[in-house]
């Protein structure tokens, strides 16, 4: 869709009303290349769901998808993730 | 820092349009009060939803483009043609008419006075919209840091925010314009895309450590930051907000 963001800022919103911290300054780290950087300098892309991919080598770091009053997150390319508290 | 702050979790709420400006033949400015706002960063963006009359439900993003105050947010939306959210923005919402919106969000596109400068901002389109709240702000606070904001637009008649950004620039605040696709006659700005001569010339430099923010249309936001950092800038200190094509 034309006017979708693609930074992980984008997904700010949903990660919001899941975890109570500003999650865009989060740090992750790439579990394939092993990158780290703020949420919020990820690129972002939507389809079904969203998926966070790493901008040094596009591993997936994470999935989210929305449905039926749920929500899925897969974080299996994703080393860790480090959260500003 | 905001960006440490633990906030609460986000929920959708209701705003209600408290006005409509029309920015440009394609720009609209919609102002919305949001009771309980609990005020935002420049830079900063918010999710709109939409809910359809069978249950549809449609949701985008859009950056703030007022400056922190009070219970008002103001969404600077460019009309899609074949969008499905911008044309029911742009071109049916009335004053009194209500949305859901989900935010403040974001901690790492923003910019406070007391984070210091100098700035150098770039702006895409409708990129400007983040940027304008940054520049803003600084004018509201009455802040001094030198401050450059490079806008690319098509056309003379593109240009979001001109007039307000004419009587705005002056002292620490140099605004420059770039006209992609057609300039009036006599025009002596720049009238080619972003790039490094370009952003060499807008300044400051790598050797001043500008906090730098580039907001625009992928294509641009990708263009800019490799241009800046061939320029010698610090990757790291450069902030990007990509959109979707916007036809800028």
């Amino acid at each position: 869709m034309d006017e979708l963001m693609l930074d992980g800022n984008a997904a700010g919103g949903v990660l919001g009303e899941v975890f109570a911290v500003e999650m865009t300054t989060a740090t992750m780290m790439c579990g394939g290349c092993g990158a780290a950087g703020p949420v919020g300098a990820m690129h972002l892309f939507r389809g079904a769901g969203i998926v966070l991919r790493c901008p040094q080598c596009d591993n997936a770091l994470v999935k989210i998808t929305e449905g039926g009053g749920r929500m899925w997150f897969d974080f299996g390319g994703m080393q860790t993730l480090e959260i500003p508290m | 820092m905001a960006g440490t702050t633990v906030l609460g979790r986000l929920t959708w709420q209701a705003a209600t349009v408290a006005g409509v400006a029309a920015e440009t033949p394609r720009v609209t400015t919609i102002a919305f009060d949001v009771p309980g706002w609990p005020g935002h960063q420049a830079g900063q963006h918010v999710d709109v939803r939409l809910t359809a009359a069978d249950g549809y439900q449609a949701e985008r993003s859009y950056s703030i483009a007022s400056a922190p105050g009070g219970t008002r947010v103001e969404l600077t939306v460019v009309h899609i043609d074949d969008g499905e959210v911008s044309p029911y923005l742009t071109g049916e919402l009335r004053r009194g008419d209500q949305i859901e919106l989900r935010g403040p969000v974001g901690g790492y596109f923003v910019w406070a006075p007391g984070d210091g400068g100098p700035l150098l901002l770039a702006a895409g389109g409708s990129g400007v919209a983040p940027l304008m709240a940054m520049v803003r702000l600084r004018a509201a606070a009455g802040s001094a840091v030198d401050t450059r904001l490079l806008v690319s637009s098509r056309s003379w008649e593109e240009i979001i925010y001109r007039e307000e950004l004419e009587r705005l620039a002056g002292g620490r605040l140099t605004v420059v314009h770039t006209l992609t696709a057609s300039a009036p006659p006599g025009w002596a700005g720049y009238a080619r895309r972003v790039d490094a001569g370009m952003l060499a010339q807008v300044g400051p430099g790598p050797a001043e450590r500008p906090r730098v923010y580039v907001c625009g249309p992928t294509p641009f936001v990708e263009a800019v930051a490799e241009a800046l950092v061939g320029l010698g800038h610090q990757p790291q200190a450069i902030k990007t907000e990509r959109f979707g094509p916007t036809g800028s």
